[in-house]
């Protein structure tokens, strides 16, 4: 049995290992394919000089205010979010009544594409930083309310009921055992937000314009006879721009809550 | 991660759960009081041409969506019909390479950095090259769609697939089934709520993709008409439309939630009598 024989290296070794492998092959095999020139290069160009051009892009003043943009809109937008979302969330969480009325006020609002109010919040705002901010709040608001409801529902009464019986106040069992059992559950759902919220800061770059950003930047940069290694590239720095925050949130995630999973796992 | 999951977890614990019969009766009165509310707001707001009534709104979706059958041939079907395309597509390619890379962990392990990365990039960013490189016509869109929604399905499906029960295969093979059989009737319906949870979530992306597409370049669709309305001010067809891609999306999660429930019947019935 294999699982049964001495591993050479260690497990968290051997993922890295073969992760790196796979990402070398991905990269020399689609240098390949493009230097093959089974598709025409102007379209398909090859995957050294996109990651060339990524290279130099990433010091280019121009492209960089489209990040730092792009970037700006999704952390006021997730902060709104954030501030409106957990304490909406707990008040709604506190009761069933609340609980089953919430659900289902969200559930008939979330399955409107946010993408589809840009047009509306362009009438009713108009084009600028503000438009793009309250859309991204608003897409952001749904995961962290859900996650922040079901949080606080799933608090043990008992804990609640010992908590009291200790004397604590209503606020301090609010703060010491509800939301503490609740926060891993929020984090998961400003988790999800953050990419929905990235997705939308991208979004209203391109259909409204509105100040500097990578999809702005993209715009500008897609007329024909510019090279098309540029939005290869920039479509590089997104995907590890988004790769970078999910990571992130993803080690803290295990940094800070790895005690929920335990305390779950034996509940 | 899951809310299906987190809710069942948390069934037992919760108390004073209102009857079935209570529950819906408080859902609908939800809706009617969110409907009521909205109603009330706009008339004291009283700017009809920004905040306009839930009367004027529903009037407005019926007479120009659902009572307007050429609507329907041209706009709503060439919508739905790159929305479906694309999302099977992304269905049949990401179970399948879900699959593949789910049945050896060393497989996993390799492409797991690169997709995670592919899965990391907004797909909007997509929408610029895909223009330049396959024009505005309904090939951008659905490779657009594919190409954002195929990686939840490829990462669940991988998932699933990759913590069937060894005893289960093991199983299996004692008995000497074939690998095909095997895949039908070990592994893939095992990992079937995994590939379900990761079917969800790229349909809502799906839905999202296939708007924006439609607003930022198309010459039909549901996402066209809404960005035509726009730019004529004519706000009351912009709330409908609105109002019209929210009852999609409520339909296409309660199809595919029928589906999933009918598809995993047995499932609960399997992990109630092993558990």
């Amino acid at each position: 049995m294999a699982s049964l024989s001495r591993p050479v290296l260690g497990r968290r070794s051997t993922r890295i290992l073969r992760g790196s492998i796979g990402a070398g092959a991905f990269f020399i095999l689609a240098e390949l394919v493009t230097r093959a020139e089974l598709v025409n290069p102007t379209y398909l160009p090859p995957a050294s000089s996109v990651l060339g051009t990524t290279a130099s892009i990433i010091v280019d003043d121009g492209f960089l205010d489209g990040v730092r943009g792009t970037l700006t809109a999704w952390a006021i937008g997730m902060a709104i979010a954030i501030v409106i979302a957990v304490p909406l969330g707990v008040i709604l969480g506190s009761s069933w009544r609340s609980f089953l009325a919430a659900t289902t006020a969200i559930e008939f609002l979330r399955p409107i594409p946010s993408v589809a109010l840009i047009p509306l919040a362009i009438l009713l705002i108009g084009r600028g930083l503000e438009m793009r901010v309250v859309l991204i709040a608003y897409a952001s608001l749904w995961p962290i309310l859900f996650n922040t409801i079901y949080g606080i529902r799933d608090v043990d009464p008992l804990a609640k009921e010992t908590a009291r019986a200790f004397g604590f106040s209503r606020t301090a069992i609010l703060r010491k055992v509800s939301l503490r059992w609740a926060l891993p559950f929020i984090y998961t759902g400003v988790r999800i937000s953050a990419a929905i919220a990235l997705i939308l800061a991208i979004s209203t770059e391109l259909i409204a314009g509105g100040g500097p950003g990578i999809g702005t930047w993209m715009l500008e940069h897609s007329e024909t006879g510019v090279p098309r290694e540029l939005l290869f590239a920039a479509i590089v720095v997104a995907g590890l721009i988004g790769l970078l925050i999910n990571s992130a949130m993803g080690i803290g995630e295990r940094r800070f809550f790895s005690w929920h999973q335990r305390v779950r796992g034996s509940a | 991660m899951s809310f299906a999951n987190a809710d069942a977890a948390l069934r037992p614990r919760l108390s004073g759960v209102p009857g079935r019969v209570g529950s819906v009766a408080l859902r609908l009165s939800v809706l009617v009081a969110l409907i009521v509310a909205w109603q009330v707001m706009t008339s004291i707001a009283d700017d009809a041409v920004r905040w306009p009534t839930f009367t004027a709104v529903a009037g407005r979706l019926w007479e120009i969506w659902i009572a307007n059958p050429d609507a329907w041939v041209e706009s709503l079907l060439p919508s739905m019909a790159r929305l479906l395309v694309g999302w099977g597509i992304a269905m049949v390619v990401g179970i399948s390479l879900g699959t593949l890379i789910g049945l050896s962990r060393g497989a996993r392990e390799s492409v797991d950095p690169i997709i995670q990365f592919l899965r990391a990039i907004p797909p909007p960013t997509l929408l610029v090259l895909f223009i330049v490189l396959l024009g505005i016509g309904d090939s951008m869109k659905v490779a657009m769609i594919v190409f954002g929604v195929v990686w939840p399905i490829v990462i669940n499906t991988a998932d699933g697939v990759g913590s069937v029960e060894p005893l289960q295969r093991e199983t299996g093979r004692a008995f000497r089934i074939g690998f095909v059989d095997e895949l039908v009737r070990i592994i893939l319906p095992s990992a079937a709520p995994k590939i379900f949870a990761g079917l969800r979530v790229s349909l809502s992306i799906a839905v999202i993709l296939m708007v924006i597409s439609e607003l930022y370049a198309a010459t039909d669709g549901v996402g066209f008409e809404l960005v035509q309305a726009q730019r004529n001010f004519r706000s009351l067809d912009v709330w409908a439309t609105i109002v019209l891609l929210g009852i999609i999306g409520y339909t296409l999660n309660l199809t595919l939630a029928a589906v999933e429930g009918h598809v995993l019947r047995w499932h609960r019935g399997a992990t109630r009598t092993g558990g």
